[in-house]
């Protein structure tokens, strides 16, 4: 769910929407000034890397900075189509079953040792192998075989059509064979001292304090120009916005209110480059669907039409958002615009309420029904004020329709292992985040429904389950959209969730880096072309 | 001496237990399970494989067997591997003897708060004999109205503020972190003098912050025993003020800060999680927080049991600091 490279992979075309940091100012960026190497960029985080072996690691900070280090096989270009990394060109077979990648010859690990085809195999073997402790082992078993055709050709054979087939080797399996063949790789310092071949290498890894990189001279895509990344753990938010104003920090990822009010003042408008796009994920609020009363689908309605989701977006996101309406992300291609969107509308709520036998009998402002007062608890994992400003929003919007709500925010694992998995919860908020795949069996197949598992609102539609199926099993994107485009109109129908908002990615960059290219796909994606110019480069490096 | 010095260790035995056992099942008691961070609510992840990872933490097993495998190991001085993805030992993280001394977890926050002790001492106990000397006075009210207004400060609100003032208007001072950007760079003498400066926001906070109980410690245990008649004698053979307060009634009143000190060795070694993840530093209380988030056992017991040997040696030396202070005490 967090892997950040996938995660970067997964990103889409969202062609209306907003890159244009404070409108349109990035755009006079790319071309000043004579790229030029040298200086270092500093990189705040909240939290610190795990282990730099990605298919290992479980947290966004880890792939972050193992994303610099090791390449995939494809990746995602700007246009959001699939173009090849280490691979050079592939071929797919007319049935989708086989994918014979060719690639790049020359490319070498900054060992200098030369990369091939066996690399791709040891990783692969790796990722499936029982004793390694990956939780992204699902896409690779979907394989009948895999096989190494020459030293550049790699071949795989799937055993059923597998739509996210190609998209997949765009993660990092890619392990160096020569240097941890034989070896147990849970146990050696390879995690904390990793030879790739991406575009840096790791320097130092002071526990608690940096991960320092510098750039791969030899890179097979082009020397990065800036010399070292430094990626500094600040756990504190307060503490590294401070330290982004004193020059301690380059860049960082803004929260709505610092970057709509607190960095709207002179010094940041000379000094820095804001930027915007949007994430993928959705926040929703999710109804236990074996609660008597939510079980009726008017209730369920009524309470969408309650609530204003755009409200919700300006006063939590600061507008750094955009309502959402089902599972996916605006602008891109799953996405259905053109279904049932239940604008605020309180009359209409307070009808259908009123249809599934909810009135206000006694007059205190509160519906009954069978002489029980309509009220719930809304539940959310503590630390996340965003949803727990939202819950707060939809309680005082659901008290004017007459439902009382109370919100309860818990310690995350607790929440997960005591509420969400023992189906104890009346309503839940909680985000997903999305692939560029729109596969989304887990989460709506009615076979998903046991403990542990994601369907944990137990929705049970079966229209929805044959076309969750076949949409997997499609390779034809036109014949997919179709697919998508009617579980989402069956979702918006029947209310599982209410799909709240898909909020932005906020980050801020300092203005002395060029050849930012805001993209669909975020901005990180060609960090090796980003330079600063001779005369503004800060940090000297000792060559 | 040497006996009651081995009498003392050997009891420390049955409490170190003690302790683990509870430690170990209270942390157990809590829901959620190591492997949440990699498996939870990860649409990727499926059951098996959920239940291969269990396996492999060795979490399937009954609690009872769990603690005695964690026993066997400590034994043994292993307290295991963490359960975090990178799979360090516990030793490790906490004392890593990879990275130079400076650069360890514990200690950072041992040095640090030992530090900032030390000039929580020297401030308080002066504050202290004053007002004591000097009780109800004009100046009694205003360092008890100064000591109290640290007291009640919120440490992480005075740091944010202290760093936007040096650190942002005036550039004086770093922000966060240990060390600077260029450090490696320096000569040894500049080294120093940058790892002084960036202690001097964090130091200065704690020790403003902790003033409080200290000095009123020092001042309340100055007052009885100034209210004692070998001190009246002392006065009454004409000694100076000067000599019966420093010289006479202050050994006495400092017998109860020897029990303070060893109060404050599991804070010595603890740290604090807001205090470090404000100032950047990467210390013990960071670490045992987010072991505690993860649900990270090896690594919580093992902090657990450094700390607690630690306390119990703590107070092992409080009380040897007592009878070598105290003739009274040494008697029995």
């Amino acid at each position: 769910m967090n892997k950040k490279r996938a995660y970067l992979l997964y990103l889409i075309l969202a062609a209306s929407v907003i890159f244009t940091g404070i409108e349109g100012r990035a755009a006079d960026n790319p071309g000043s000034g004579q790229p030029a190497y040298g200086d270092a960029l500093i990189v705040g985080s909240i939290g610190e890397p795990s282990i730099l072996v990605p298919m290992l690691a479980g947290d966004s900070a880890s792939h972050e900075v193992a994303g610099l280090i090791f390449n995939g096989l494809v990746k995602y270009g700007t246009d959001l189509s699939i173009i090849g990394d280490l691979a050079e060109s592939w071929d797919i077979s007319a049935d989708g079953l086989v994918i014979t990648f060719h690639l790049k010859k020359g490319v070498k690990w900054t060992d200098g040792v030369e990369f091939t085809a066996d690399d791709v195999m040891f990783g692969y073997k790796t990722i499936i192998d029982d004793k390694t402790p990956t939780p992204y082992k699902e896409d690779y078993i979907q394989l009948k075989k895999a096989e190494v055709l020459d030293r550049h050709t790699f071949r795989v054979t799937y055993q059923k059509p597998f739509a996210p087939a190609l998209s997949s080797w765009g993660n990092l399996v890619i392990l160096p064979r020569h240097l941890l063949e034989g070896k147990d790789i849970t146990k050696i310092d390879f995690a904390r001292k990793p030879t790739g071949m991406g575009p840096f290498i790791l320097n130092r890894w002071t526990s608690g304090q940096e991960v320092i990189l510098d750039s791969n001279k030899n890179y097979f895509d082009g020397r990065p120009f800036i010399d070292r990344y430094i990626y500094k753990i600040i756990p504190d938010p307060a503490t590294m916005f401070l330290e982004l104003q004193a020059g301690g920090v380059d860049m960082m990822g803004l929260t709505p209110i610092q970057y709509t009010k607190q960095t709207d003042t002179d010094f940041f408008r000379k000094n820095f480059q804001k930027y915007r796009y949007p994430v993928f994920s959705y926040t929703y609020m999710g109804f236990n669907l074996k609660h008597p009363w939510f079980k009726d689908r008017r209730v369920r309605q009524a309470i969408a039409y309650a609530i204003d989701k755009s409200e919700i977006v300006d006063v939590v996101l600061f507008g750094l958002g955009s309502p959402a309406t089902g599972p996916y992300v605006p602008n891109t291609w799953p996405y259905n615009p053109d279904v049932k969107k239940y604008e605020y509308n309180l009359e209409k709520a307070k009808k259908l309420l009123g249809e599934a036998g909810w009135t206000d009998a006694d007059g205190d402002g509160t519906l009954e029904k069978d002489g029980r007062p309509f009220e719930f608890t809304i539940l959310t994992n503590q630390g996340n004020s965003l949803r727990i400003n939202t819950a707060t929003i939809i309680q005082w919007r659901l008290a004017k329709a007459g439902i009382k709500v109370n919100v309860r925010a818990i310690e995350w694992s607790t929440f997960i292992n005591e509420f969400v998995d023992k189906r104890r919860f009346e309503a839940v908020i909680l985000g997903w985040s999305i692939g560029i795949d729109p596969d989304q069996y887990d989460i709506w197949h009615s076979g998903k429904t046991k403990e542990k598992e994601f369907n944990f609102v137990s929705y049970n539609n079966p229209e929805v389950d044959a076309l969750l199926e076949k949409g997997r099993r499609t390779f034809n994107i036109e014949e997919r959209k179709k697919t998508y485009y009617r579980i989402q109109e069956i979702l918006a129908e029947e209310v599982p969730y209410i799909f709240l908002y898909v909020p932005d990615a906020t980050p801020i960059v300092h203005s002395r880096f060029k050849g930012i290219m805001p993209s669909p796909i975020g901005i990180g994606y060609n960090l090796p072309k980003w330079h600063v110019p001779k005369a503004l480069q800060k940090h000297m490096m000792a060559q | 001496m040497i006996t009651y010095l081995f009498k003392r260790l050997l009891e420390m035995v049955p409490t170190l237990i003690g302790i683990t056992l509870i430690s170990f099942f209270i942390i157990h008691l809590a829901p959620g399970k190591p492997t949440d961070v990699l498996a939870e609510l990860n649409p990727k992840i499926t059951p098996e494989a959920r239940e291969k990872l269990e396996k492999y933490y060795g979490l399937d097993k009954p609690i009872m067997v769990q603690y005695g495998m964690w026993l066997k190991r400590v034994v043994k001085f292993d307290f295991g591997e963490s359960f975090s993805t990178d799979r360090r030992p516990v030793m490790e993280k906490i004392w890593d003897t990879k990275q130079p001394l400076l650069e360890r977890r514990l200690f950072i926050t041992f040095m640090l708060n030992l530090l900032s002790l030390f000039i929580i001492l020297i401030i308080a106990m002066p504050i202290g004999i004053a007002s004591a000397t000097h009780q109800y006075s004009l100046y009694d009210k205003i360092t008890t109205v100064f000591v109290f207004i640290g007291f009640a400060m919120p440490s992480f609100w005075l740091a944010l503020l202290l760093m936007m003032y040096f650190g942002i208007h005036h550039n004086w001072l770093p922000i966060s972190g240990l060390k600077s950007m260029n450090y490696e760079s320096l000569p040894l003498l500049e080294q120093i003098w940058d790892r002084g400066r960036h202690l001097i926001l964090p130091i200065f906070v704690s020790a403003f912050t902790g003033l409080a109980a200290d000095s009123r410690f020092m001042r309340s245990s100055m007052l009885e025993v100034i209210r004692q008649d070998y001190i009246t004698t002392a006065r009454a053979k004409g000694l100076p003020e000067r000599t019966v307060i420093y010289k006479h009634a202050l050994k006495n009143a400092l017998l109860p800060i020897i029990t303070l000190m060893g109060l404050s060795v599991p804070g010595l070694i603890g740290g604090s999680v807001i205090f470090e993840n404000i100032f950047g530093i990467p210390g013990m209380g960071q670490l045992f927080y987010a072991s505690v988030m993860t649900r990270d056992y090896p690594l919580v017991m093992g902090i657990l049991t450094v700390g607690a040997i630690l306390t119990l040696l703590g107070n092992l030396l409080a009380d040897l600091g007592y009878m070598i202070a105290d003739p009274r005490i040494r008697a029995k």
